[in-house]
């Protein structure tokens, strides 16, 4: 039978892609790392998610105070989405730079990145200090602790991003690109992507949804 | 564990890890990938401000905008793809995606239930005294 002919071989290479291994031993520590930090950042994922559940729920119980589309301003968030957007792509040029142990790029590119998480949360922090400075913090309703919570949380992580981002400079400034720290910075690009991935889920939930309905 | 990385020699690739390519593929990749995510960025900001589109197609657009730009990251940024050697990170991302959507789909769903069903706060005070 053709089953039994096509086995063994079957079992070698379940993916059929001509590359057959026989013993191919643990995986290499730069995979099994970035893995393990990829599963992190999944259940990191998932801990946003019940702060959307969150906000989905609340986002109607106002109190009589503020409706999300009187209190949001599309052109800030627009600038802050830009920001993000492209501190992602500085922080993969400063990536390939890494990999091609090039110190000139990788500085610029993760000082760029830097400066574009400044101008992100010095944005979100005026917005957030006006807000509580007319009287709409996050005790004044349901909708704004919700509010408060999920974009705060969000910023907080840009802030832990931020100062990761300063020590790998600091690591590679005193280190070089030793292997453990390419594997950091491998984690560290992880890291910034998946928080822009959450961005995205942010700005249309919370405030373009938030101020269309 | 090897220390020795670098060269994947096996045909796994690591989460964020891209295929041996050349310097300038790999810039043109994430120049793709912004140019992607600037374009589907801006449609979603003219799509919530626009009255040209049918209103009550706005959030639907949005959610699927979204879910676009979302893909462009993974693919473009994080390097996750569907190849033989990505098997194990799309399966994580996989068991991710469900949690979250048994998490927002279960507590929207519940949450509405139980507000629909709630009788009236001033009823409820009536049946207190």
């Amino acid at each position: 039978m053709a089953m039994t002919e096509t086995v063994g071989r079957a079992h070698a290479d379940p993916h059929h892609i001509g590359l057959v291994i026989e013993h191919p031993g643990p995986a290499p520590k730069r995979i099994v790392t970035a893995y393990g930090f990829w599963v992190f950042l999944l259940s990191d994922i998932v801990m946003f998610s019940c702060f959307f559940a969150a906000y989905a729920v609340l986002h109607g119980q106002t109190a009589d105070g503020p409706k999300g589309s009187e209190i949001f301003e599309q052109r800030n968030v627009a600038i802050e989405t830009v920001c993000l957007l492209l501190s992602s792509f500085t922080c993969g040029m400063a990536s390939i730079a890494a990999d091609t142990r090039n110190r000139f790029w990788f500085y610029l590119g993760m000082a760029v990145t830097c400066a574009l998480g400044l101008i992100f949360l010095a944005i979100e922090f005026r917005e957030f200090a006006d807000l509580v400075a007319r009287g709409y913090g996050p005790s004044r309703s349901a909708f704004l602790t919700a509010f408060f919570s999920l974009v705060g949380c969000h910023g907080l992580h840009v802030s832990a991003g931020v100062l990761w981002l300063l020590t790998m400079m600091a690591q590679v400034f005193a280190k070089g690109f030793r292997a453990d720290i390419l594997r950091r910075m491998m984690c560290f690009a992880l890291f910034w992507h998946a928080l822009d991935i959450i961005w995205v889920a942010v700005f249309s939930v919370v405030y373009l949804l938030g101020s269309a309905v | 564990m090897s220390d020795q990385t670098h060269m994947p020699d096996g045909h796994d690739l690591a989460p964020g890890e891209e295929e041996q390519h050349s310097v300038g593929t790999r810039i043109l990749g994430y120049v793709v990938g912004l140019v992607l995510a600037l374009l589907l960025t801006a449609t979603s900001f003219f799509i919530a401000g626009t009255d040209l589109v049918w209103q009550p197609s706005i959030p639907v657009a949005l959610i699927v905008l979204a879910i676009a730009q979302m893909g462009v990251h993974l693919v473009f940024f994080l390097h996750i793809t569907t190849g033989p050697d990505n098997t194990n990170n799309v399966l994580a991302l996989a068991f991710g995606l469900l949690v979250v959507f048994l998490v927002v789909g279960g507590t929207v769903w519940i949450m509405a239930n139980l507000n629909a069903n709630m009788p009236p706060m001033d009823h409820i005070m009536r049946m207190r005294q």
